[in-house]
């Protein structure tokens, strides 16, 4: 393996390796390695404090890491901006939810979708005199925001203020507004958080979904382990910033090193 | 009676419209930064240093015509364009990081900087502006007298505003801009490139004031390098009337300001026209210091 990865041909949507950050003394994530394929749902699990978010923060270059590197596509994100990163295809959503709370739930999607890849550049004079290509394309931008709202049946909501929305459909816009970006991998912070039993299913439908029809890539953190032993193929799990195990739903179920790092050691009598 | 007082109305307008123009720039820069940028007067300055130079160098001051002065606000808001990039990238950029009170005294050093750079190449004493557009007199409806240049200089600017309104509300531009003004680092995460944002809001500010220092010009025809200082400073007790970071609210802080400033002149105590701003601005503070339009900002835990 000599050479890179080309970018076309390579399988993996994401690899992680050897990634450490330090903040002074405190190593939060360290010699992480990860391989998320194309089109897998990948769980990445552990308990409160293990460096699961600051893993997404360097993922998406809100932290750099000290050492490691990041592939996503075959393109090196370490060092990267965020909004290139996002251009790269890479998008996120957050465990409190962020969204630009005082516009519509389309206006979120349109702010998105702007800096879509593949969307074309129409900046101030195109716009200010409204040629017809610039507002051909922004009818279609339209339309194809709302296709996506429709996956998290948030099209009828179109004209709603964000923060206006119930906490579940908050949470689902956000996910649609990561889509909107143009991206492939999604990284979800947290996806069920304050749902409840009947929306966390909605909510793995909707994921399942967006991976079969979309393409989508999914690397997820979550507590809810109904969630994540149900819809992730894969599954790895982070304590004080360490990789303590990988692999499937069962595998990681029955790994004592995980049960240990839940529950704390179970006293021998010996 | 009457006269009297639309001869008051028609100086506001054409005052406070100028330091709408300057406002906007406050409050833009304001939204996307969360910095009061003082040399924003001082942009405003070299503005009307432009519009004189250009002016001269293309001879308009002979041949005056809408054209003349269309021409010579283009140059100059072009040109302060520039200027309001080059401050952001060299200045402010890259203290982006830093605590906001860095880049305030920063602030202040650009805006002395600015001043005295201004005293030195353009000389400390003031010069005329030519007049690169002459009415050919006042117009007369009956025995009211409206110098049709305060009309012009109302109505350039509220074109001007109209489109940067447009710009805001209605552009991919403007929408990147209130997302970057929302918050850095959720607009950089959609994708969008904040630091070239920041910059377009910068260069949009300093076109604007470019283009009140040419009007500025135009009607007070004595231009000098400290100009900006006052007209800067009352435009931006105009911003926080308003609402700071608010568009509207600008405009509307600016002609309330140059209203109140020409009738306070015209009806009541002329000397007072410069503690009538600051009056404005140290009860705004007390009393509401969200300003008329600003919402109250809750602290991020």
């Amino acid at each position: 393996m000599t050479t890179l990865h080309n970018e076309t041909d390579s399988l993996e949507a994401l690899e992680v390796k050897n990634l450490t950050i330090q903040f002074g003394g405190l190593k939060a994530v360290s010699d992480l390695n990860l391989q998320v394929s194309k089109g897998m749902i990948f769980g990445l699990i552990g308990p409160n404090g293990a460096g699961k978010t600051t893993a997404f923060n360097m993922l998406t270059g809100v932290y750099r890491p000290n050492s490691g590197k990041i592939q996503a596509f075959g393109k090196n994100l370490v060092g990267c901006r965020p909004f290139q990163i996002t251009q790269f295809g890479v998008a996120r959503t957050f465990q409190n939810i962020r969204l630009f709370k005082n516009l519509t739930v389309l206006g979120n999607m349109m702010i998105a979708m702007d800096h879509h890849p593949e969307q074309k550049h129409f900046w101030v004079l195109p716009s200010l005199l409204r040629t017809r290509p610039m507002v051909e394309n922004e009818i279609q931008q339209e339309k194809n925001c709302l296709e996506l709202l429709k996956i998290f049946k948030l099209d009828t909501r179109k004209s709603e203020i964000a923060k206006n929305l119930p906490y579940g459909d908050q949470r689902r816009l956000e996910i649609a507004r990561a889509m909107a970006t143009g991206a492939k991998l999604l990284l979800l912070d947290e996806p069920a958080a304050g749902m409840n039993a009947n929306e966390t299913k909605l909510l793995m439908h909707s994921i399942r979904l967006i991976r079969d029809e979309y393409q989508m890539t999914i690397l997820l953190i979550e507590h809810d382990m109904k969630l994540v032993m149900g819809i992730c193929e894969k599954i790895a799990v982070l304590d004080y910033g360490v990789k303590i195990a990988e692999g499937t739903s069962s595998e990681i179920q029955n790994n004592p090193r995980v049960i240990e790092a839940y529950l704390g050691k179970v006293p021998t009598d010996e | 009676m009457m006269l009297e007082f639309i001869q008051h109305l028609v100086n506001g307008l054409s005052l406070g419209s100028i330091y709408a123009l300057i406002a906007l720039g406050y409050t833009m820069v304001f939204g996307v930064l969360q910095l009061i940028n003082f040399a924003h007067g001082d942009v405003y300055m070299l503005g009307a240093y432009i519009g004189m130079y250009t002016a001269h160098f293309f001879q308009l001051g002979q041949n005056s015509s809408v054209l003349a002065l269309i021409f010579t606000i283009t140059v100059s808001m072009i040109t302060c364009a520039v200027v309001g990039f080059l401050i952001e990238k060299f200045a402010y950029r890259p203290l982006r990081k830093s605590p906001r009170i860095n880049v305030l005294i920063t602030a202040i050093g650009v805006s002395l900087f600015l001043e005295f750079s201004g005293q030195l190449l353009f000389g400390p004493d003031p010069k005329f502006f030519p007049q690169i557009f002459k009415p050919s007199g006042d117009w007369s409806i009956g025995e009211l007298k409206i110098n049709p240049l305060q009309i012009l200089v109302f109505f350039i600017s509220i074109i001007l505003m109209s489109v940067l309104q447009t710009i805001i509300f209605k552009t991919r531009l403007g929408r990147a801009m209130r997302a970057v003004s929302f918050n850095h680092d959720l607009a950089s995460l959609m994708g969008i490139p904040t630091h070239r944002i920041i910059s377009y809001t910068f260069m949009l500010g300093s076109g604007l004031a470019g283009a009140a220092g040419v009007l500025v010009g135009l009607t007070y025809p004595k231009i000098d390098p400290l100009m900006g200082t006052m007209p800067g400073l009352k435009a931006f007790v105009a911003a926080v009337l308003g609402g700071i970071g608010n568009i509207t609210g600008a405009v509307i802080g600016a002609m309330t300001l140059g209203l109140a400033e020409e009738f306070l002149v015209g009806y009541w105590a002329p000397t007072y026209r410069d503690a009538l701003a600051f009056g404005i601005l140290i009860l705004i503070l007390l009393f509401k210091p969200t300003g008329l339009f600003g919402v109250k900002q809750t602290e991020k835990v």
